[in-house]
Parts: structure tokens; sequence; C-alpha cells
């Protein structure tokens, strides 16, 4: 079995109901975005390390290549930061290129084409050009992913201006997204993850977008806000139903993109809750935890009837054995008792 | 002790090549080094009174290279440049008041005050992006002769770098994708000796750059830098190439770097190369070889030179007024263009 598939492939989600509308799964979800941005666009072409080849990217890129041609889908040679600013020249001259890689670790090679070229053309040239391109990517988590292929970056590159960073958690909002991803006129990061790959969800044939920079909720209730996005917010979401159970409401909001970010789903819902719950594939230091948390410490501290609790990676590399993971990643059980704890706490803030 | 000999022919290098051409292209390629480093020279002049807040990588020395280079582009022709861009810009058609103003950091300036000196860009006229991190625009104009390949555009792009920055992995890794994609590419190299004040040989290996580069499986050839008709010769050769299909051209123009890296005035003297090697590529010249040759060959006179001289520098005094003169922007400038619509 290479790699982790026999992990991913054992995972299960609850079923989505056939009477909805069209069942795809995750990866058939992107591809279809795929084919489509191809089809429509002549300006859209994707590679990436194995975007032709039999695993075909998870399965997101599968036969696009026989479709549209060596031309439009191609295999790269292993130079990230050349193969990054390659894309940002492109898209500069009319293109919109797709740049997937199997895994975030990746792209921290090419962080000097990401970070200081391609996001800031724009801004630099006074608006003479802009660099509508993807950059794609699949977390990885267990079966020995480890130190250096399991790294969620998102909170590396939160900072960094001129850059859209999306992190979709259902089939549907994989294919919007990467639609709008497509079409958006800017540097865009998408950042799957790979337990979602084998997800199975509603999703609508041909051409439709998911607006970057809008979160949703999945969940309504009064008793906390839990945000977040990803695999964070699946996890979180079987959590708050789970604790449902016994009488705990929470109000659940996928970001679905975590830059820019939608302040205000945020803050509509703080205000009503008074408690916040923040997830995150990432380590919590410094990454999209740390940022909400000071979001509501800056603009809802009235609000707070407890503090802001993150639920995201330890300041701690990712270690690559079975039951060292066991303890480094967050589960089910643990952000359950991380809610329960948070609905009990009182206000450690004095409110006059 | 002279480390880095000149190794070109010096006039005869002009002589040999210089009938092939009319008066006109001569005196195009001379008004056009002239222009580049009076402009440079008024700008290092002024440089102390702190109104151009912005570093600056004076070309002085290395006109050649740029106005040879672009003899052989049309407009259409895309340009990309690193840190040293002011004879790139110039040589590729930039407007000289544009350029001022961004060195003056006004709001009219080529990039409305957000680029400075590093940062020179006008695409109206294919000057179509720079990078500050010495490889950083190697990939780019990569991309750039990407798009121009499968949009089956006529256009060749050219991408200005040092020799430095063959040591940062971005320019390997384009020169490979580059002869792997056969794309209309020109990798236009300038040896200089020196990054800031390091010089080549605590960076690189005693190795020729030329057979460097056809290692990676595209044609490289190496070119007198302060020769304008060698340059031109060899641009003209690669950018024919890159039209026609044949893929891109390593291209290493070995010159010199008569100021220090930054800022104005030459800092031989704090003792990174040697006085005795500085001076002796002071009688090498670029503008000096050419016009000797053109009056040798009477094709121009130093009344015709005098003539060139007086004329830009109405034209350059002009724009300096112009950019001084002009506004700085707002605060609500600040905020536009991080992203696109």
């Amino acid at each position: 079995m290479p790699w982790d598939e026999g992990l991913v492939n054992s995972l299960v989600y609850d079923a989505p109901d056939r009477s909805e509308g069209r069942v795809l799964g995750y990866a058939g979800a992107i591809r279809e975005a795929l084919d489509l941005a191809l089809a429509a666009d002549p300006g859209v072409f994707v590679l990436g390390q194995g975007v032709d080849d039999p695993g075909s990217m998870f399965g997101t890129t599968k036969g696009l290549h026989e479709k549209f041609g060596r031309d439009r889908v191609f295999d790269t040679p292993l130079s990230e930061e050349g193969m990054m600013g390659a894309c940002a020249g492109a898209a500069m001259n009319g293109m919109r290129p797709v740049y997937m890689h199997n895994r975030p670790d990746f792209i921290l090679l090419a962080m000097n084409q990401l970070v200081t070229h391609a996001s800031k053309f724009h801004f630099m040239d006074n608006g003479q050009t802009t660099v509508p391109m993807v950059v794609w990517a699949a977390i990885g988590r267990g079966w020995g992913s480890g130190a250096q292929h399991s790294q969620a970056i998102q909170g590396i590159l939160l900072g960094v201006p001129g850059i859209k960073i999306v992190m979709p958690s259902t089939p549907f909002d994989a294919k919007g997204l990467m639609l709008a991803a497509i079409a958006d006129n800017n540097p865009v990061l998408i950042f799957e993850h790979r337990w979602l790959m084998r997800k199975d969800g509603i999703v609508p044939e041909g051409a439709y977008t998911v607006q970057i920079g809008k979160g949703i909720h999945r969940r309504r209730g009064q008793d906390l806000t839990i945000v977040g996005a990803s695999h964070a917010i699946e996890l979180a979401l079987t959590a708050a139903n789970k604790v449902a159970a016994e009488g705990i409401e929470a109000d659940v909001i996928d970001l679905r993109t975590i830059k820019p970010l939608d302040v205000e789903i945020i803050g509509e819902s703080v205000k009503r809750t008074g408690r916040l719950l923040v997830v995150d594939t990432g380590w919590s230091m410094g990454g999209v935890c740390a940022e909400i948390g000071c979001l509501a410490a800056e603009r809802w501290l009235e609000h707070l009837k407890a503090p802001v609790r993150r639920i995201g990676l330890p300041d701690i590399p990712t270690p690559a054995g079975f039951t060292l993971e066991q303890f480094y990643y967050p589960n089910v059980e643990r952000m359950s008792a991380v809610i329960r704890g948070l609905v009990r706490e009182q206000s450690a803030v004095s409110v006059p | 002790m002279i480390r880095y000999m000149y190794a070109g022919e010096g006039l005869d290098g002009f002589v040999r090549r210089g009938s092939s051409y009319p008066r006109e292209f001569h005196s195009k390629l001379f008004r056009d080094m002239l222009r580049i480093r009076l402009i440079e020279e008024e700008i290092e002049r002024r440089y102390h009174e702190d109104q151009m807040k912005t570093p600056i990588h004076l070309v002085i020395g290395q006109e050649a290279t740029s106005v040879g280079c672009c003899a052989a582009l049309t407009n259409d022709d895309l340009l990309y440049s690193s840190h040293r861009t002011h004879g790139n810009y110039l040589a590729k058609g930039g407007n000289l008041q544009s350029m001022l103003c961004e060195m003056f950091c006004r709001a009219n300036g080529c990039v409305g005050s957000r680029g400075g000196s590093m940062h020179l860009i006008d695409k109206r006229v294919g000057m179509a992006g720079t990078s500050a991190i010495v490889a950083g625009a190697i990939p780019i104009a990569t991309g750039a002769a990407l798009a121009a390949k499968l949009k089956r555009a006529a256009h060749a792009t050219v991408v200005f770098f040092g020799e430095a920055a063959t040591e940062e992995g971005a320019c390997s890794e384009s020169l490979n994708f580059a002869a792997l994609k056969q794309l209309p590419l020109v990798f236009f190299c300038e040896n200089n000796f020196y990054s800031v004040q390091s010089p080549l040989w605590t960076r690189q290996p005693s190795r020729s750059l030329r057979k460097w580069a056809e290692g990676f499986g595209l044609p490289a050839v190496e070119v007198d830098g302060m020769n304008v008709l060698a340059v031109y010769e060899a641009s003209r050769d690669a950018v024919e190439r890159a039209r026609n299909g044949g893929g891109p051209t390593f291209i290493e123009a070995v010159c010199y770097r008569y100021r220090g890296h930054g800022g104005s005035g030459d800092d031989t003297r704090t003792g990174y190369r040697a006085q005795d090697e500085r001076d002796a590529w002071d009688s090498l010249d670029p503008l000096s070889l050419h016009f000797q040759y053109l009056r040798g060959a009477g094709l121009l006179s130093d009344v015709d030179r005098e003539e060139m001289r007086s004329e830009i520098m109405t034209e350059v005094l002009e724009a300096f007024d112009f950019a001084s003169a002009s506004p700085n922007p707002v605060e609500g400038d600040l905020y536009s263009h991080v992203y696109a619509e």
C-alpha cells in the first residue's frame, strides 16, 4: 500500500443524503473543477510533480493530461523555487497556472518566489501586473508522515500581504473554491487535508464558485463559538455534534478561507455566545489560532465570558511514530473535553 | 595585483566588426550609452543632497551590455532585470522623467513610489519586472517565456543578472527548465567579478561560466561586455534563435563595475579589489573605446559628441527639475494594489 492510502481509505465519514443531489468524492470534486477550468480558459495550465502519473495527485488530476495535452498538464522538475517563479512569470503574462504539490512541506522550498515575488509584484509595480496563480497542496497526517511530510504551514504565510489562503473542508467547497481561486487575479494558496480526500459530498455538476473570504455556519448554537477550517473544523463539528447530546449547543463556523479572514462572521457569533474555541490543523503558536484569539481580545473582549481556547498543534515537530502521533494530534475526544471545559468556565475577565 | 584581467580584443574588436554597420546605427548605440552615463553621473552628483531617498546601483562602466542587448530587441520583447536596473530601463525605452520621479519618491514615479531605483518597471516598453533578490527575476522571466511559448507569441524574453546569480539555485533550476521546454529566452549574465564586495574567487571555483551554462543543455557564448557591438551581435543571434523556436541561450558578458556596489563613488580604496586592477579597466571604458573607433573611422567627431552631450544634458536637467517639482504620494496611495480586483 503506497504511503498512507490504507489509512485514508479507512476513515469513516457520514454518507451524504443522495436525495439532495449528485454525490462525488473530494478528489473527484477537485478534478472536476480543474477539468472545467482547463476547458473554459486556454490560459489555465496545471503543473506539479506527478500530476500525470498513475497516482495523479490523489486522483485530483487523473487523466487531465490525456484530455488537454502535456503542454497544459505537465510533470515538473523538482525545482520548487524555479517552478514557483515560472508560475508567477506566466501569470504576469496572461496565464493562470495551477501548481500542485503533494505536501505543503515542498512549498517551503519556494518561499522566496512565493513570499518575496509573486505576492508583491502587483503592489510593487503599482498595479501594472496581476499574478493570477493557484498553489495547491494537501497537508499530511499520520502513518509516519513525520516532521517533514505533515507540516501545515498556513500560519507561517498568514502574515504575508498580497496572498489569499483557502482551506476547504467539503467536496462542494473544494470544487467551488478551486474554481474561485483560478478565477481570482491574485496568488491563491489552497491547503487541502489528506484525510479529507476520500470524503464524499453533494457536488453540483457544472461550474460554480464559492466566495473567497467568506465563512459559513456548519452548525448553529448559543453556548460557544467554534471557528476554524479544513480538517480541524471537520473534527470540531464531529465533537460539537457529540456534546450536543449533553446539552451543549455550539455555533460552528467553517472559515473556508483564512486570508482574507471573515472577521464579521466570527464577531457576530462571539458576541452572541461569549465563548470562543479556535481550531486549526497547524501550530497554535503564531498561527491561525493565535491571530483569531488576538482578534477576540482586540474587538470582543467585553463579550467574552471565558478565556479564548485554541486547539492546534503543540510547539513541537511532528513525530513519525504511531504512538507519539496519537499524543501529538487533536482528536474528537480531546476537542470534546475542551468544549465541555470552556462552557463550564466562568469569565476570567472582570467586566465593569 | 590584477586578479581579473580584461581578455577582450579592445579597439581591434570594434575595427573587426564596425564596418558592417551604418553610421546611424553606430551613432544611436553611442548616444544611448552616453545618455545612460550622463544620467548616472547626474544622479551620482546629486545623491548626497538626499532628495533621492532610494538605494542606487549605478551602471557606470556597464553601459554596453544594456545598450548592445536592447539594440537587438523590439518594444514587444520583454526584459526582466535585477537590482541594477538603470541601464536596462533606459536602454529598453523607459521614460526618463518617470524614472527620476521614482528616484525622488514622487507619486508620478514609474511605479508610484513603490519601487525606487531597484524596481524601475514600465510594461508599455517591455520593461516587465525586476527583483532585488539576486536570482529572483530569472524564474519569473522563465515563466514569461513559458507563457509566450504556450500562447505561441512571437516575442523573445531577456533576463539580466549578475554572475553571482548563478550561485543561487533558482538560476540553475531556470536554466534546466528553459532548456527542457526550449523556451524563447535569453539568459544575459553580466560577469563583473564582484558581488557587493565579494570577489568571484571567494564564491566560485575557477571555471568558465559559459561551460557551466552549457552543461544545462543550451547554447552559451562569452562576449566582451565592454564592446557594444559584440554584445549586440551575441544578443541578436540569441534573440533570433528564441524567436525561431531554437530555444534559450546563455550569454556571459564580461564587464567591469566602475563604482561600488551601491551608492555613489568608487569604493576600491576599501581594499576588496586592487587599485591597479580598477585602473587597468579604465582604459577599456565602453564609451571611450567605441568613440575611439568611430572617430578613427570618420563616423563621429569630437564636435558631434559635444553636440550629443549638450542635447542630452538639456533633457536630463529638465527631467531632474520635473522630478523634484513633482508631487509626493498621499496616505491613501498606500492602500491601493495590495490585491488585484
